[in-house]
């Protein structure tokens, strides 16, 4: 059957209402189950030895001692763990970063795990394992790994993207470049070049609830996983490919997620709690610390960014670059590449460049984290912005509204833009009746925009009609902020049915077919995609059933609102069958009714935000606090507007956090001084302001619904807009972030 | 003497366990007792989701140890509801979309409903420092506050009603 | 891990001096089960003082206010007549953590934990208090600033416990105040804290005392602070020079909290500010 995903404007009947969420009750009475809220009978706990080095050779490890002691049922070293992964190096990080492989990377580097009966016999045993190590140089500085003299962590790192490639390994071990047109001849031409250099530290994402499974395998290969995950169709992958098992006797259940933010979408320690569970042949349950949390799993990329900007007189921006220096951690990953990507997204250049580096150091191997790598970039870019705008004697905002990316612009990383929102939310910013709300003293408005690509992807929906006429449907992307609501939402919008006949579950692995993970703001789209389209094959076969039961030719049938209705003058007097008859005769007229849909989400749209904050800084002490904070984000079509402004709620609130606050602070010895909710500082309720949000709706052509990602843009302005602002109440260009206390402070002293 | 035995009375039920000295009443609670509506986020007191009330005092349980209950009562997320009638904190962070992912969703039901006792029409400000200690990442807050606004409205509403009677 | 419950403080004591392995008090156990769950502590015994009579509640004499020792802070802030006595004292005991936390913690466990930032410390020192420790055969009473050695340790005798805090009456026009610095708005540790109490006569400062929290190994009395506003009408330049006798007063370390300079600069700013609210409070107008 041919899929129609292409947008049509219709007058909905249920989407954009503001409906209660299907796990509300569950969540509010404390029912709900997360990763840690399992048992299976009979289960050990699984608890891991980890690395006190930022960066050692192991000698030596002796779990003699340790394997002998009673309650103790498996002790997993690396040395339990072939190399299966059949030379694919990305692969093979997995496994190592899951559990060092002769060498601890980083501080919390896993180096051996313990199953025992209880967690004290567990605590025990780790205390009785003797690593013996041999301490390496280490770096943790995404700068100083860049240098020659550098330690080189990895040898079998030779720098992609240079030609030729280089003959001596290094810690770069990726150079990417965007972009189009002739910089050079672009700031040749420019009345005003801004330069500047920025540093942003390394965040974690900070989800509330850690990482927890319950493992269980038997010597028969098959198994099952209940874990706390963003995407359990790619843990079981991954976990089936490490430990050499057969993809489809994993079953991998997903519990209530509590927050991941793109930190749960990456394996920890659930390969290595399956490889405990199969060599005790019972369930092993593994609960991470905070502790272990911070240390090992997670952050964010830290960075240092250079920003080149030159605007003519009139206030364009005829050439702009950008070097972007990404740490990835321990591992390779893409994130200056994604850095290099979104960096000037929002605007339409004739003449731009970026080139990122990756960088490895001693640090944790860095995870996607909402929007992963763009608040960065947009720190930056957006900071060097307000420079250009200020330069010709612009308006933050007009000055963006002018250099604004539109329909048709070839945007900085190769796509040419469709229908996009970056100018509406600037024109709602512009009229915003914040822009207007009078500021006091030591108070200071900031702007700046964001920019995120949205991801589609591998997903299937299957809808079951139950012979009530309820509906169940199934959904294979994780629920991370209310999407169970949205798209039962979108299955009674198609089928005709009222909201609360519907009941959303996110199935397991052997329920349905391989879904992506939610990530990239593609749960509500793609799954949302997947839904129309399977309630439509629902309509379909429901249809033919009330043919059967007319007994007409079911070209003769017609669906509306929620009814079969019989076509044409001599099927008149057929009275229209709903939905519920329809599916109380479905045994007698070919059985259970059901629809799919398996495909790949293409045409996710792009997502463009603008925002708006107002501070007032301390000069006595630094302390920066939020005052009023506006969230204007293009969604697309908000299917469900509570949990679309949560969204844009929740990621301004991270940003906030980052800008402000948070950061990894790393000690000389390469240990990680704050792995911990005192002293990693998420804000609290008491640091903000209520949020304001305007949600526009520019449809994306490529959507039925014309739904675009919601969930990532918002945590890109806020860096930015937060040190904009910071710029305006006290004249200070703050270019490393976190910018906190000591760091404003320090600069307003050094600038008097 | 490394465990001990413990007599307490949980959400109104006399409950009894046995749990070594040195473990958290969050341990406790969660692993002895079944009541896994109790949260770890931290295990230090740094994020509320473990808040429970002890003697009608609000605490994080990871904070208390287990034989610490003895004598005690203790009430958690799944005390809040009066059979099939939720708590208006309850119903209120189901309508205003006030959860997310939810994990923290009981300790902030728990603090809140503590507030609401000893302060029954508190200012935006109050609602936000009394709720400090609890960490939510999902929400940046704002609903969260106006579901407890809107909690506090209709329970001072209530008991005017209850009054007036 | 044993625990007991004794009902008198020589008991306590008795038990602590009994122990010949690892023993520690337990009263609100927010510092005490970090520290456990952390590994870095495992007790052979935990005496939890709860159930110590002389440890609960908070009396008013007339020699001043008697603070039990397990007293949770939330019972300061729930004292109408301390908190309009030492206002300073209550509002640092109603910083530590949240209200969670303040549901559980003592000022003493504050005092006994010697951590150089603890909120109260500081504001104790100024406002005079005493503590009362018992040990087994004798019980004394000592200024609070005498206890604190180092982070972490402490002018006590392994056996000896203390029972209570004793806040003392106060003439009239009298006023305290504590001020701290976080990163955040709550649940923060004190980068700096600043506690200032004085007493006026016709609006001049008769006495004055300075503590700060944060910036040297102990909470640390500033006598050259307070007698730069002593005789004075809280007036800009006495503000300065108690100011700056402050910062200079600051041996701080750099870490994951805040800078060497920014605690000498921070805390000066909130002596300033903190000394401000101890004279409105007293009845000064500046």
């Amino acid at each position: 059957m041919r899929q129609d995903t292409k947008f049509t404007n219709q007058n909905f009947r249920v989407i954009g209402s503001r409906v209660n969420r299907p796990d509300g009750m569950d969540k509010v009475t404390g029912r709900a189950r997360y990763g840690a809220d399992y048992d299976a009978p009979g289960q050990l706990v699984g608890l891991f030895l980890r690395s006190p080095h930022a960066h050692a050779r192991i000698v030596s490890m002796d779990i003699s001692r340790a394997e002998k002691l009673a309650g103790v049922k498996a002790i997993i070293t690396a040395d339990d763990l072939p190399d299966l992964t059949n030379g694919n190096r990305e692969m093979l990080d997995i496994l190592e970063n899951s559990m060092a492989r002769g060498r601890a990377l980083y501080d919390g580097h896993a180096v051996a795990a313990v199953a025992a009966s209880d967690v004290k016999t567990a605590r025990k045993a780790l205390k009785l394992i003797k690593v013996e190590y041999e301490q390496l140089p280490h770096v943790t500085d995404v700068d100083e790994a860049m240098q020659p003299d550098a330690p080189v962590i990895h040898d079998w790192i030779f720098t992609q993207g240079v030609n030729p490639t280089p003959k001596k390994p290094s810690n770069v071990c990726n150079r990417t470049e965007m972009g189009h047109g002739d910089v050079d001849a672009g700031f040749a031409r420019a009345a005003h070049i801004i330069e500047k250099s920025y540093k942003t530290e390394q965040t974690h994402q900070g989800y509330i609830e850690p990482h927890a499974c319950v493992a269980s395998m038997g010597p028969d290969g098959s198994g099952e996983l209940w874990v706390t995950t963003q995407g359990h169709f790619a843990y079981r992958n991954v976990c089936a490919e490490l430990l050499g098992l057969d993809i489809a006797k994993l079953k991998v259940t997903s519990s209530e997620i509590g927050g991941g933010f793109g930190g749960k979408t990456h394996v920890w320690a659930e390969p290595i709690a399956l490889a405990l569970s199969r060599k005790a042949n019972r369930p092993v349950k593994v609960v991470m610390t905070r502790d272990e949390v911070f240390r090992a799993t997670g952050p964010a990329s830290s960075t240092s960014i250079d920003v080149k900007i030159g605007v003519t007189k009139k206030g364009r921006i005829i050439a702009a670059s950008a070097e972007l220096r990404y740490a990835d951690g321990a591992f390779p990953g893409p994130w200056a590449i994604l850095g290099a990507m979104t960096s000037f997204a929002c605007y339409d250049l004739k003449n731009v460049k970026t080139v990122g580096y990756d960088v490895i150091c001693n640090r944790p191997k860095v995870a996607a984290y909402r929007a992963p790598s763009a608040p960065m970039a947009a720190f930056a870019i957006e900071s060097t912005v307000d420079l250009a705008a200020a330069a010709v004697g612009m308006d933050a905002v007009d000055f963006r509204i002018k250099n604004a990316a539109k329909k048709g612009t070839l945007s900085s990383y190769g796509v040419t833009y469709g229908p996009i929102g970056i100018g509406p939310t600037l024109d709602a910013a512009k009229n915003h009746p914040h822009m207007k709300a009078k500021l006091k003293k030591n108070q200071g408005r900031g702007m700046a925009c964001g920019f995120w690509f949205n991801f589609g992807g591998q997903t299937c929906s299957t809808i079951n009609i139950a012979a009530d006429g309820t509906v169940n449907l199934s959904v294979g992307t994780i629920d991370v902020g209310g999407s169970r609501a949205s798209l039962s939402l979108i299955a009674a919008e198609e089928l005709g049915i009222p909201y609360e006949h519907v009941k959303a579950s996110v199935a397991d692995t052997a329920s349905l077919g391989h879904n992506d993970m939610t990530d990239g703001s593609r749960g509500t789209f793609s799954s949302g995609m997947a839904t129309i389209v399977a309630a439509r094959r629902a309509i379909e076969v429901m249809k033919e059933r009330a043919a059967a039961m007319w007994d007409i030719p079911v070209d003769k049938v017609d669906w509306k609102d929620g009814h079969a209705v019989a076509k044409g003058k001599k099927n008149s007097k057929l009275a229209p069958l709903s939905l519920k008859e329809i599916a109380e005769n479905s045994p007698n007229t070919g059985g259970p009714i059901a629809g799919h849909n398996e495909f790949v989400a293409d045409g996710a749209g792009v997502s463009f935000a603008s925002h708006l904050c107002d501070v007032e800084v301390d000069p006595e002490t630094g302390a920066t606090r939020i005052v009023r904070y506006t969230v204007i984000q293009d969604a697309g079509k908000a299917i469900h507007p509570d949990y679309v402004e949560g969204q844009f709620q929740g990621g301004a609130a991270q940003g906030i956090g980052w800008a402000l606050n948070e950061e990894y602070i790393y000690g000389e010895d390469g240990r990680l001084q704050n792995p911990g909710f005192l002293d990693y500082r998420i804000p609290v309720c008491s640091d903000l302001p209520f949020i304001d949000t305007q949600i526009l709706e520019i449809p994306n052509p490529d959507h039925p619904y014309g739904v675009r990602g919601v969930g990532e843009t918002s945590i890109v302005p806020p860096l930015a807009a937060i040190g904009n602002a910071i710029s305006n109440a006290v004249g200070l260009r703050m270019t490393h972030v976190p910018m906190s206390p000591p760091r404003i402070l320090a600069a307003l002293e050094a600038g008097e | 003497m490394s465990t001990s035995t413990v007599s307490t009375t949980i959400n109104g039920d006399a409950v009894q366990f046995a749990c070594p000295t040195d473990e958290s009443l969050l341990d406790a609670i969660r692993n002895r007792v079944g009541l896994t509506g109790v949260k770890e986020g931290c295990g230090t007191g740094d994020c509320g989701a473990c808040s429970i009330t002890m003697d009608g005092r609000l605490v994080c349980s990871c904070l208390v140890l287990g034989v610490e209950a003895n004598g005690r009562a203790i009430e958690t997320v799944e005390g809040m509801a009066d059979g099939d009638q939720l708590h208006p904190l309850q119903e209120k962070f189901i309508e205003h979309a006030a959860l997310q992912c939810g994990i923290c969703t009981p300790g902030f039901l728990i603090a809140a409903r503590v507030l609401l006792e000893r302060n029954p029409d508190p200012t935006e400000k109050e609602i936000r420092y009394a709720l400090a200690g609890n960490l939510c990442r999902c929400t940046g807050y704002d609903k969260i506050v106006r579901a407890v606004q809107a909690a506090a409205k209709e329970m001072r509403k209530a008991s005017k009603k209850r009054t007036r009677k | 891990m044993r625990y007991e419950t004794p009902e008198t403080t020589r008991d306590a004591a008795a038990l602590l001096a009994a122990e010949k392995g690892e023993a520690y008090i337990l009263a609100g156990g927010t510092d005490l089960l970090v520290r456990m769950k952390a590994g870095l502590l495992e007790p052979d015994l935990l005496v939890d003082i709860k159930q110590v009579p002389a440890m609960n509640g908070i009396q008013q004499t007339a020699a001043g206010f008697r603070i039990g020792a397990a007293v949770p802070a939330v019972e300061l802030g729930e004292h109408r007549a301390l908190g309009r006595t030492w206002p300073g004292v209550v509002e640092a005991a109603k910083l530590i953590g949240s209200d969670q936390v303040q549901g559980r913690c003592t000022i003493a466990g504050n005092l006994c934990n010697a951590s150089p930032a603890a909120d109260t410390v500081p504001a104790l020192m100024a406002a005079g208090a005493k503590a009362v420790v018992v040990g087994p055969e004798r019980r004394r009473t000592v200024p609070v600033e005498k206890l604190p050695r180092g982070p972490g340790t402490m002018a006590l005798a392994k056996s000896e416990v203390v029972e209570a805090i004793l806040l003392p009456q106060r003439p009239a026009k009298s006023g305290d105040a504590y001020l701290r610095f976080i990163p955040r708005t709550e649940m923060d540790i004190a980068v700096v804290g600043a506690a200032v109490n004085l007493t006026l006569e016709r609006g001049v400062v008769k006495t004055a005392r300075i503590a700060l929290g944060a910036v040297a190994p102990t909470a640390v009395l500033v006598p050259r602070a307070a007698r730069a506003i002593i005789g004075t009408r809280l007036d800009d330049a006495a503000l300065e020079k108690m100011a700056a006798a402050c910062s200079a007063a600051c041996n701080p370390i750099d870490d994951k909290r805040g800078t060497i300079a920014y605690r000498v600069k921070v805390a000066g700013v909130l002596a300033r500010r903190a000394a401000c609210i101890a004279y409105e409070r007293a009845g000064g107008k500046r």
